[in-house]
């Protein structure tokens, strides 16, 4: 019979191999996830990386595989990107601004800050959707750039706005303090104070929805991007493909030229993703020194 | 301006107006805009999207986008005038050319080429040797109780039977129903239903048991992934190649397929062109694609009919076409 | 002393209408204001925009089909001849995925997430937070790819009988699309438990597999169901990698083998070359993401309710 201690002792051992097999298991966990993350990426990168040459890059859809490449698809994901950007950031800054700066933080700004979160959780399908029966019909924009742009921006405008909120809660009271004590009005203040010193998180966060607006694919099926189309858009109204759209449409295809060419297609868009994303992380790290 | 200047100003107004009436002569030369803009049946896709591609360069600058809604989705939107160009795998239906009396919209029927449709299935079945009709009637029908190979004949494995096939807007589904099921759109439900036919022979090529039918371009794209299904159409089986579709040997399932115009689209110079070319180039693109050219007669008809704009369709008895048609000789009645 | 001579307190909100030079910047701020006041409205007028469509078209389709087929039928066929409208088989295919899905991405996001919170030296958070958030990142259409050629092959190796269009990959592929979320908010949420609580645990002598499971985890247990929650909104509302990975077949099976739909990839395919309007096809379309769109809504709620009503504050 073992005495009390060593059987406390050996309660102790007990306890602690557990922890110590937890804590191994949450580990391996972890690196599984990473492992497959790494599988992912490396098989596209060798199913695809043979297609991809300068060739690729400027050839238009077609079905022959030697010939095929993702230039207006490449084309029609920049132009949406611009056209996003111009319509999305000002109504989303702007938007952020006036809950955190102007608004007098009542009942009305509760109501706005749940609707948003809210409206961040719908399914991008959903917008799809809404995008077809208002832009497409409604308005009559048909299958264009526009209906396609306006569709993405009402999705990321509730990221632009929760982003830009969070940037701009960062800054200092101090500073609005400063520019009220000199006499400036809320607006001045936000305008030329808070915003500015904002900017770089607003910027990376604004970066990182468009990011997630170019992976998109569901919202561009339901207006209609899923056609064939070889040439470049010049304006607005025209019809369009994207990278995504080009990507799911090779994908569909039973052959296993097209499986490799939508491989191809997934790492230039994943080129275009990490580039954003890379400039987004610069910027934070270089203006953060800045406030500091 | 003393005169010798003025000389030199008008030789080379002269010399301006020479060139570019010059150019303007040589048709082909002339560089085109504008949009076609084409949808319509998944058949005939594969056509189309030959077709727009070559198409680009002759003219690079008319954009053509083809889109994939199905037959009778493409029509829909052709009917409402937001399309030039409808691809077609069947005729037009009763319906639509009400439709298109209602709305003011005219349509002219052009014959493409030949189809034998195609009842496949995985590479490992090996005891299907044929199908009459009378037993693709037995798998189809609407309410049909086949759930297994051995309750279509007799000796076949107990294996589960998985049907695929196109969706209700397909041409293809329509035409498979009227010839098969005696009712254009009578079918049993529950078989994985795809407009996309890429998508049917994904699943087909991955599952032992399945059945499924689209046009005989998917089949020819996939043969390493398929095996053909023999079809008895009364006179003993036959499996679908060139020569038995264009003889008609190939019976019931060999079909034309089509394109339909808008006339007044045609009063763009831009769709005019493409139309021409799209006839012209038919022959050879649907070869390629894997369907049947048809006789030179019927493409030399059809550009008549473009160049006259003759509408109307030579389907008004509603019967679907089968391969012993000769559209050639048929009448068209002048609307 | 002079009182004249004294200075007045500067008074921001001091009413200073009599001054010429500031009515007119009053005018143009309040104009601006208004406008800012405007976009902010924006976002109203989007949900209110999104329930009247979709409760507009939902009425349609409800004028013609009755709400307890829609409900409560076992049979989705809604486009041949004779049409059944249940939505209980796509319904059936998208809790299945997410069931999949969460069963294969909580355990293993959440693992991380303590990882991460507990374990992990700040070297090896640095590698893991950026390769999740890459992973985050990563558009949908490329799992399903993904799930197409890598997954779906893969599991018929093992699986000879299983067809190529199945719940598996569906749910495989969707799980590891939610795992980063889960992982980051929860980690988020274990984070915010204070240091003081497991310094106290180990004081006492508890080893670091108690004190997570007993101590951080109760506190943080909030923040880890509202992430989870979200996570199961986010597979819900997924629609690129089962529409290419999970099939389209209406199916009320209980196997993950088979082909099934969901009410998303119903949403794609019908529309696959947008559907033209008006029409029982293009209602149904309405009332299918009407149905989704409810569903996501009361979970997103639900997740931030519980992180209001039940979030323990420290100090």
């Amino acid at each position: 019979m073992k005495s009390s201690l060593a059987r406390a002792n050996d309660n102790i051992q007990k306890r602690h191999r557990k922890a110590g097999l937890f804590r191994l298991l949450c580990a391996s966990v972890t690196w599984l996830g990473a492992a497959l993350l790494a599988t992912l990426l490396i098989q596209v990168t060798l199913d695809g990386i043979k297609w991809l040459d300068l060739q690729f890059l400027t050839s238009f859809p077609s079905r022959f595989p030697y010939k095929a490449g993702v230039k207006s698809a490449l084309v029609g994901t920049l132009w949406l990107i611009t056209m996003i950007a111009f319509i999305s950031i000002p109504i989303g800054v702007a938007t952020a601004l006036y809950l955190e700066e102007l608004s007098s933080k009542g009942k009305v700004g509760k109501i706005i800050e749940v609707n948003i979160a809210n409206l961040a959780g719908v399914p991008s399908i959903v917008y799809g959707i809404i995008g077809l029966a208002i832009f497409v019909r409604g308005l009559g924009f048909e299958r264009s750039l526009l209906s396609g742009a306006l569709t993405m921006s009402l999705l990321i405008l509730p990221v632009i706005i929760i982003a830009s909120r969070e940037a701009i809660k960062t800054v200092p009271m101090s500073i609005r303090h400063a520019a009220y004590a000199l006499g400036a009005t809320k607006l001045q203040t936000a305008w030329a104070h808070v915003l500015p010193a904002s900017f770089p998180g607003i910027l990376t966060g604004v970066i990182l929805a468009l990011s997630r607006a170019i992976g998109e694919t569901a919202p561009l099926i339901m207006i209609g991007a899923l056609t064939y189309v070889a040439f470049l858009p010049e304006g607005p109204m025209d019809a369009f493909t994207a990278l995504p759209i080009q990507i799911f449409n090779w994908v569909s295809r039973p052959q296993q030229e097209f499986h490799e060419l939508a491989a191809g297609g997934i790492i230039v868009l994943l080129a275009v993703l990490l580039t954003m994303n890379a400039t987004a992380i610069f910027i934070r790290q270089k203006t953060e020194k800045k406030l500091q | 301006m003393n005169t010798g200047k003025f000389i030199r100003c008008l030789t080379a107004t002269l010399l301006i107006f020479a060139v570019s009436a010059f150019s303007s002569l040589s048709a082909s030369a002339e560089r085109l805009r504008g949009t076609v803009s084409i949808d319509g049946s998944s058949t005939v896709f594969p056509i189309s999207e030959a077709v727009a591609e070559e198409f680009l360069t002759v003219q690079p600058r008319v954009r053509v986008t083809v889109g994939v809604s199905g037959t009778g989705g493409g029509f829909k939107k052709f009917l409402a005038g937001e399309t030039d160009i409808n691809d077609a795998s069947r005729p037009i239906k009763m319906k639509e050319v009400n439709t298109s009396n209602k709305n003011g919209v005219g349509f002219i029927e052009l014959p493409i080429a030949y189809d034998g449709l195609s009842v496949v299935v995985n590479r490992k079945n090996d005891w299907v040797d044929h199908l009459t009709v009378e037993e693709l009637n037995k798998i189809w029908q609407p309410g049909s109780l086949v759930k297994r190979w051995s309750d279509v004949r007799e000796g076949w494995p107990a294996k589960e039977i998985r049907l695929y096939g196109p969706g209700t807007d397909s041409g293809t589904f329509d035409y498979f129903t009227e010839t098969v099921n005696g009712k254009a759109g009578a079918s049993r439900p529950d078989y994985t239903a795809n407009e996309d036919d890429n998508a049917l022979v994904q699943g087909i090529s991955g599952d032992e048991g399945s059945l499924g039918y689209f046009g005989y371009a998917y089949y020819a794209a996939n043969k390493d992934k398929l095996r053909v299904v023999a079809v008895d159409g009364g006179k003993g089986p036959v499996v679908p190649t060139e020569v038995t579709i264009n003889s008609g040997a190939y019976a019931p399932l060999s079909r034309p397929v089509f394109i339909y115009v808008r006339p007044d689209a045609l009063d763009r110079k831009e769709v005019r062109a493409f139309v021409n070319f799209y006839i012209e180039s038919a022959p050879m693109l649907a070869t390629e694609v894997g369907y049947i050219p048809l006789p030179d007669s019927v493409y030399k008809r059809a550009m008549l009919r473009v160049e006259t704009r003759e509408m109307g369709t030579a389907y008004h008895d509603g019967a679907m076409p089968q391969s012993a048609d000769l559209l050639a000789d048929k009448e068209y009645p002048h609307e | 002393m002079n009182e004249q001579a004294m200075p007045k307190p500067l008074d921001v909100n001091q009413d200073r209408s009599g001054d010429i030079t500031r009515t007119r910047a009053r005018w143009g701020e309040f104009l601006i204001e208004s406008s800012l006041g405007l976009c902010a409205t924006i976002s109203i007028i989007t949900t209110s925009v999104i329930i009247f469509i979709l409760a507009r078209e939902s009425l349609g389709f409800f004028a013609t089909v009755s709400p307890i087929e829609f409900f409560f039928g076992t049979s989705w066929v809604p486009l041949f001849e004779p049409s059944a409208y249940g939505v209980l088989p796509l319904l059936w295919g998208t809790m299945l995925i997410t069931f999949g899905a969460a069963l294969f991405a909580v355990p293993t996001g959440l693992a991380s997430a303590i990882y991460m919170s507990e374990y992990a030296s700040p070297q090896m958070r640095a590698v893991i937070k950026p390769v999740l958030e890459v992973l985050a990142g990563i558009p949908t259409v490329v799992y399903g790819y993904f799930a197409l050629t890598f997954v779906t092959p893969l599991l018929r190796m093992l699986m000879p009988d299983l067809q190529v269009f199945n719940a598996l990959s569906g749910a495989i592929v969707v799980g590891v699309m939610i795992l980063p979320t889960i992982a980051t908010l929860s980690d988020n949420a274990l984070r915010a438990v204070p240091d003081s609580l497991r310094q106290g645990a180990y004081a006492l002598g508890a080893t670091s597999y108690e004190v997570t499971t007993r101590v951080v985890l109760p506190a943080g247990l909030s923040g880890v169901m509202a992430s989870v929650l979200l996570a199961i909104s986010r597979a819900i509302g997924e629609t690129m990698a089962v529409t290419l990975a999970a099939g389209a077949t209406p199916n009320l099976s209980f196997t993950f083998l088979e082909s099934i739909q969901t009410m998303t990839a119903y949403i794609v395919q019908v529309s696959m070359g947008d559907t033209p309007a008006g029409g029982i096809a293009y209602q149904t379309l309405f009332a299918v993401a009407a149905l989704l769109f409810v569903i996501t809504l009361i979970l997103n709620i639900v997740s931030q309710w519980i992180l209001s009503k039940f979030r323990e504050v420290y100090e």
